[in-house]
């Protein structure tokens, strides 16, 4: 497929290709995303992350297909149907740890794209369209996330789907009504299991590839951003090609593919050697069917979401309603559709702001992972007081955006890319 | 690259080393098992038919899947470890009645998966931690499950403990017994060590009744990983081909 569309893109030479540029922009769409595609020349390592995002998402589309054979979505076979996986499908255990470390490896992935972005600027101005896109597939991974953690019907997954699901409880007046709505019954029960199921294969994981092609339509429309956070399209040469610019195919897609080399060593490493990763990607207490009148000593939900889950806890009850910490859990998402005009630095990539904005920026990453480390710890000793600061700290990284970035010190910004790796 | 790589390890070390450090009341001992000993895991298996899977089931594991991957021939199944089924391909079903809830007050649970909701150091230290106790339905109480409803039935081998307990002031003032440890009572038919591998052997076979391709799949993991680093050296030998006109 490389090189056909290349020598037959004239449409001149005929044959079977012609035959379908006739009738469909195979050839357009090859040179406009992948060899027309000019790319910054300067991409360095936190660039891996958004095509491993979408090896990981092709990942656990192809794994859940396979999965959906075997899986039997009813409270009474559920778990069962999974051991069936693991025991009695050929290579089953292998799709299941694909799949069931694929969702935490998205996280990663995507955790580290993200800080890219803020890292260099990449949700300024004209990029603000693709942040955005890039939030809702984070919000609606979230979703797909926790859905498909209900589907084992182990211990956790019922009472983790308990705990969530009766946050949408204490809102006021609807509260009540609104959960027995989401569960269809009156407490987690064969209908919930239904109903995430058909969310988790269908509805979700298409609005999540849509949103990923708008994601990548809205990036390919207006250029990469790059580390030095500045416009390869401002110098061209005389055929319109940006002078810093490389055709994304072949330098990228080869380039890319030592990221994917490096990213299944690790992926890999976790789905041979440590599939369970020592109870943080599959938690012990899934491995008990679910049981209503037992709960986990311990009820926490996957690591990806601690970090939220911390700032649910870290606010306390006030006149007589819990929604204050449902409404910061919520806020602590919201907010990050903002950043694009949060943040008012003349300058777009770390490597040209001052020093307020560096601080910051380390102060933001220790705290959220601080606070992943107390989502994940029951709520005693140190963790409530370190997750209270640490929730003040996520928001004051925002909400001081404004400030911090408009009166903080910057760097003269080259006029054309300085390094590529 | 090497930066970014310090940067990560600098924010995820301190949080592994925060997760790391959990304190229980009695820690538990390390049972050291290995899962790629066949030895071991046929012994577990005999120790398992015999002493638990009267009461315990094993209802995801099929006996000839056991047979298979522990290397017993299917005609020796049935006279040696099936005891409540003729059919090779039947999972592994207790003799316990489904009223079995009034003689113990629970039902004995199935252990397929104990390996990995509780860990083979669990299993491998309650094994080690019946003491006697008159006050529990059948005589005797578990230093690693407070309150357990299984008799002792390793008593035969492992002979009889009582606890050890130690004084300490409570709330009020007032001197509570706490208990910290077990001492053997009265010797069993096997000597310390030969009941420790015993209960090895057990743990070992319940790790791999938790997932029966686990030694397969670290060994396949060896060549994953081997195919990966050449596959790895290649694209980046590749990637500097194709990169070389880039300045």
């Amino acid at each position: 497929m490389a090189a056909a569309p290349e020598s037959a893109g004239t449409g001149k030479s005929g044959g079977f290709l012609h035959w379908i540029d006739q009738r469909f922009p195979l050839t357009s769409l090859w040179n406009e995303h992948l060899a027309k595609y000019y790319a910054p020349k300067n991409f360095n390592f936190w660039y891996y992350f958004g095509s491993l995002a979408l090896l990981v998402l092709v990942n656990q589309l192809v794994t859940g297909i396979f999965l959906t054979m075997n899986y039997k979505p009813s409270s009474a076979e559920a778990f069962a149907s999974i051991e069936y996986i693991m025991r009695d499908v050929d290579w089953g255990w292998l799709i299941r740890y694909m799949h069931s470390t694929g969702a935490s490896a998205f996280f990663i992935v995507v955790y580290l794209h993200m800080f890219r972005a803020l890292l260099y600027g990449s949700h300024r101005k004209p990029r603000e369209l693709i942040w955005i896109f890039g939030c809702l597939i984070f919000l609606l991974l979230m979703a797909e996330a926790f859905m498909g953690y209900v589907l084992p019907w182990g211990n956790m997954s019922y009472w983790g789907a308990q705990v969530i699901v009766s946050l949408f409880g204490s809102l006021p007046v609807i509260g009540g009504g609104l959960v027995e709505w989401i569960r269809g019954d009156y407490y987690i029960a064969d209908a919930t299991l239904n109903r995430f199921f058909a969310l988790h294969v269908a509805a979700l994981p298409l609005a999540l590839v849509f949103l990923v092609l708008a994601h990548i339509m809205a990036l390919h429309e207006v250029g990469s951003n790059n580390p030095d956070g500045i416009e390869i399209k401002k110098h061209k040469d005389a055929e319109g090609i940006p002078l810093d610019g490389i055709p994304f195919h072949p330098y990228y897609t080869v380039k890319d593919t030592v990221g994917v080399a490096g990213f299944l060593l690790l992926f890999c490493g976790v789905i041979f050697f440590a599939p369970s990763f020592f109870g943080v990607f599959l938690e012990e207490p899934n491995f008990e069917p679910a049981n209503p009148l037992q709960t986990p000593p311990h009820i926490a939900p996957v690591w990806y979401f601690t970090p939220f889950y911390a700032m649910l806890r870290a606010v306390p009850s006030a006149f007589g309603t819990q929604i204050w910490g449902v409404l910061v859990m919520g806020a602590a998402i919201v907010v990050l559709f903002f950043v694009p005009w949060l943040d008012r630095s003349p300058v777009r990539s770390i490597r040209y702001k001052g020093p307020l904005t560096k601080i910051a920026l380390a102060i933001f990453v220790v705290s959220f992972v601080t606070l992943g480390v107390c989502g994940l710890k029951p709520p005693s000793g140190i963790y409530p007081l370190l997750a209270k600061i640490c929730t003040a700290l996520y928001f004051a990284f925002f909400l001081l955006m404004p400030w911090y970035s408009k009166i903080d010190s910057v760097k003269p910004v080259p006029e054309r890319v300085t390094d590529h790796a | 690259m090497l930066k970014a790589w310090l940067f990560i390890a600098a924010i995820v070390l301190p949080a592994g080393a925060a997760l790391a450090q959990e304190g229980g009341a009695i820690p538990l001992l390390s049972a050291g098992t290995d899962i790629n000993n066949v030895a071991s895991l046929q012994r577990g298996a005999r120790d398992f038919m015999n002493y638990c899977s009267g009461c315990h089931s094993l209802r995801y594991l099929r006996y000839n899947r056991l047979a298979a991957d522990l290397k017993i021939p299917e005609t020796e199944m049935p006279a040696n470890l099936m005891f409540t089924s003729d059919k090779v391909f039947d999972p592994i079903i207790s003799a316990m009645p489904a009223d079995s809830e009034s003689w113990f007050g629970k039902r004995p649970p199935d252990l397929t998966l104990t390996a990995r909701s509780k860990g083979v150091d669990y299993i491998y230290s309650y094994l080690h931690g019946f003491y006697v106790d008159p006050t529990r339905l059948w005589g005797v109480n578990n230093l690693y499950l407070p309150g357990t409803a299984m008799p002792d039935v390793v008593a035969g081998r492992q002979g009889l403990q009582k606890p050890v307990f130690k004084s300490e002031s409570g709330d009020h003032g007032a001197a509570t017994m706490i208990i910290t440890g077990v001492e053997s009572m009265t010797p069993g038919a096997l000597k310390p060590e030969e009941y420790d591998q015993f209960v090895r052997d057990i743990a070992n076979f319940l790790d791999y009744a938790a997932e029966p391709v686990k030694a397969k799949r670290q060994s396949m993991g060896i060549f994953v990983t081997l195919f990966l680093l050449v596959f790895f050296a290649f694209a980046l030998l590749l990637k500097k081909e194709y990169w070389k006109d880039v300045h």
